[in-house]
């Protein structure tokens, strides 16, 4: 199951984050395959969180190697990685509240052209994007919204927000982090077959509780726990490895 | 879905455009007021009309940096201080007409603008405040100990008002307030501009949610400086107008209850909104101006109002208005 380099999108080496003297993320070897929808699980306090902001460069990595495409992503900062097309969203529900559901999608948008310094111009010029914005508003369920701020929204619809303006950017790789939390029966299902829509083109690294999600969703999991990987595989293999029992029992996780 | 695709940008368009209208009626509204208001008895008085016009740009100035950039600076003083210095000084020693010596003013609010605003935005929140605050702490002991420069203690004085181009004299109050008022009306439209540019929405997103921003891949810390640059330059344009209006610089300008009071203006009016600025220098100049009778309880009547304001309407005069309309002014 060993991939070439150039199946491997996104690779970790000996990634490690210390936070004065506790080891949340101890030497973590991660390999992405191009593609596929990734899923990184562990009990509570198992480094998920931290990883995934390793990973997205709002962390900077005590030791270790990120390299994404080939590329040393290391030391980059968090907007170069957005603009090398790697994308990700928040746990607690990352919109901009007091722009319209319309317009929190246009601002991903409004990256295209580049750098937006012209406060000479009027913001008519942003309508050429206006149709692009009120389809994946569509896509998502949220047509009859578009011209609420997204202040108003419930929390459902700000994580369908959400996803709607990370996949504005059009990301090679989207990473999401914990994209149904808090959620709604409906909304889990209408989400999960939204991911799996999106993941057509792309590929997808994923923290994620609902297990059941994650057992339909992913095509190879990571099992993380006390900072350290403690088995990988797709779902039917994990789920049976007693380390992963344990340590999900051990931490009080069904 | 094609269906939608086509309706949904078009129903936006249209609540867009009745608000772009509504701003408009409210614009020609305020141009016609500045041209009549001297004529309107009580508040009519040139000289006070001025000094409320060049305190609504400075506000307005303020607010472009709080209400739609989200970052609160406590030093705005030095921008409006520092340039109305650097107008009266040009006006009165190198005897240069009013234009180029207000282009100057806003010229050295831009620069000192640019240099405190690199140096702030590497913080944010409250660390931001200080910083800010701080850097115009400086300004004001250089003010207070460059009397070469600033005429220190005094400021100053009896700044000439050159002919206007070098053509134009601006002989009278009246014909200075026209000239106020044109800079104030231009000065507001391009900050409107500013906030309903493609710029203004990357900054009201980074407001909103710097983090997000950021992994849209925004790089924030521009656009803050940019904003920052802006926002002292207009700082500086008011600071520098009023100098030439009042004919007067003096240390009040640099003093930091000077860039509380601009917070003041702004917070009563609306944080956030067009024209609340506007209409909070309006309320906090007048209240000095007609409240000067009551001495130092002046301070205390605008300490209750603010307290008032912040406990009763936290959106300001315009924001509660703007809120029962539906629209934002």
């Amino acid at each position: 199951m060993v991939g070439t380099s150039d199946d491997i999108i996104l690779q970790t080496h000996g990634l490690t984050k210390d936070f004065k003297g506790f080891t949340a993320v101890s030497e973590v070897d991660l390999a992405v395959k191009r593609g596929t929808i990734h899923a990184l699980i562990g009990p509570n306090g198992a480094g998920k969180t931290t990883c995934f902001n390793l990973l997205t460069k709002f962390l900077i990595p005590t030791r270790g190697t990120i390299t994404y495409k080939g590329q040393d992503i290391t030391r980059a900062k968090p907007a170069d990685i957005a603009r090398l097309g790697l994308a990700r969203s928040f746990q607690i529900s990352a919109v901009f509240p007091h722009l319209t559901v319309l317009e929190n999608v246009r601002i991903a948008l409004q990256r295209k052209r580049g750098d937006s310094f012209d406060f000479w111009n009027s913001e008519q010029v942003l309508k050429a994007l206006d149709g692009e914005a009120a389809r994946l508003v569509e896509a998502v369920g949220l047509g009859d919204f578009s011209r609420h701020q997204a202040v108003e929204l419930s929390y459902g619809r700000k994580r369908a927000l959400e996803i709607a303006t990370t996949l504005a950017l059009d990301p090679e790789m989207m990473l999401l982090d914990e994209p149904m939390a808090g959620m709604g029966h409906e909304d889990v299902d209408r989400i999960s077959e939204l991911i799996r829509r999106v993941s057509a083109n792309r590929t997808i690294l994923m923290v994620e509780h609902n297990l059941s999600v994650v057992a339909s969703l992913s095509d190879r999991i990571t099992v993380l726990a006390r900072g350290k990987v403690l088995a990988e595989g797709d779902y039917a293999t994990v789920s049976k490895d007693p380390r992963v029992i344990e340590a999900y029992i051990g931490a009080g996780h069904g | 879905m094609a269906d939608v695709t086509i309706t949904a940008p078009a129903t936006d368009a249209a609540e867009q455009a009745d608000h772009s209208a509504l701003h408009r009626t409210l614009f020609i509204a305020m141009a016609a007021l500045l041209v009549v208001l001297p004529f309107i008895p009580v508040v009519g008085y040139p000289f006070f009309l001025m000094k409320v016009l060049c305190f609504a740009l400075f506000a307005c100035a303020f607010n472009l940096m709080l209400g739609y950039g989200g970052l609160l600076s406590f030093g705005h003083a030095a921008y409006f201080g520092f340039a109305s210095y650097a107008a009266a000084y040009t006006a009165k020693h190198w005897g240069l007409t009013p234009e180029v010596s207000i282009l100057l003013g806003t010229a050295s609010g831009a620069v000192l603008g640019l240099a405190f605003g690199a140096l702030a935005i590497r913080r944010q929140g409250i660390y931001f405040a200080m910083i800010t605050l701080a850097l115009a702490q400086m300004v004001y002991f250089f003010s207070l100990q460059a009397p070469g420069f600033t005429g220190g203690e005094d400021g100053i004085q009896a700044v000439p008002r050159n002919a206007l181009f070098g053509v134009v004299p601006l002989g009278n109050d009246t014909i200075t307030y026209y000239l106020v008022a044109a800079i104030f009306f231009v000065g507001v439209l391009l900050i409107y501009r500013i906030i309903h540019s493609p710029f203004g929405q990357v900054l009201k997103a980074i407001r909103d949610n710097e983090a997000r921003a950021v992994s849209l891949g925004y790089r924030v810390n521009q656009y803050k400086l940019a904003v920052f640059v802006l926002s002292a330059s207009l700082a500086g344009l008011a600071g520098a107008t009023k100098a030439i209006a009042m004919q007067l610089a003096s240390l009040t300008d640099v003093h930091w209850s000077m860039s509380g009071e601009v917070v003041l203006m702004t917070l009563v009016g609306g944080m956030g909104t067009v024209f609340g600025p506007i209409v909070g220098a309006a309320v906090i100049i007048s209240m000095q101006n007609f409240l000067a009778g009551l001495g130092a309880w002046v301070t205390v009547v605008q300490g209750v109002i603010f307290v008032i304001c912040v406990l009763v309407f936290r959106e300001g005069i315009v924001g509660v208005i703007g809120k029962w309309l539906k629209k934002p002014l």
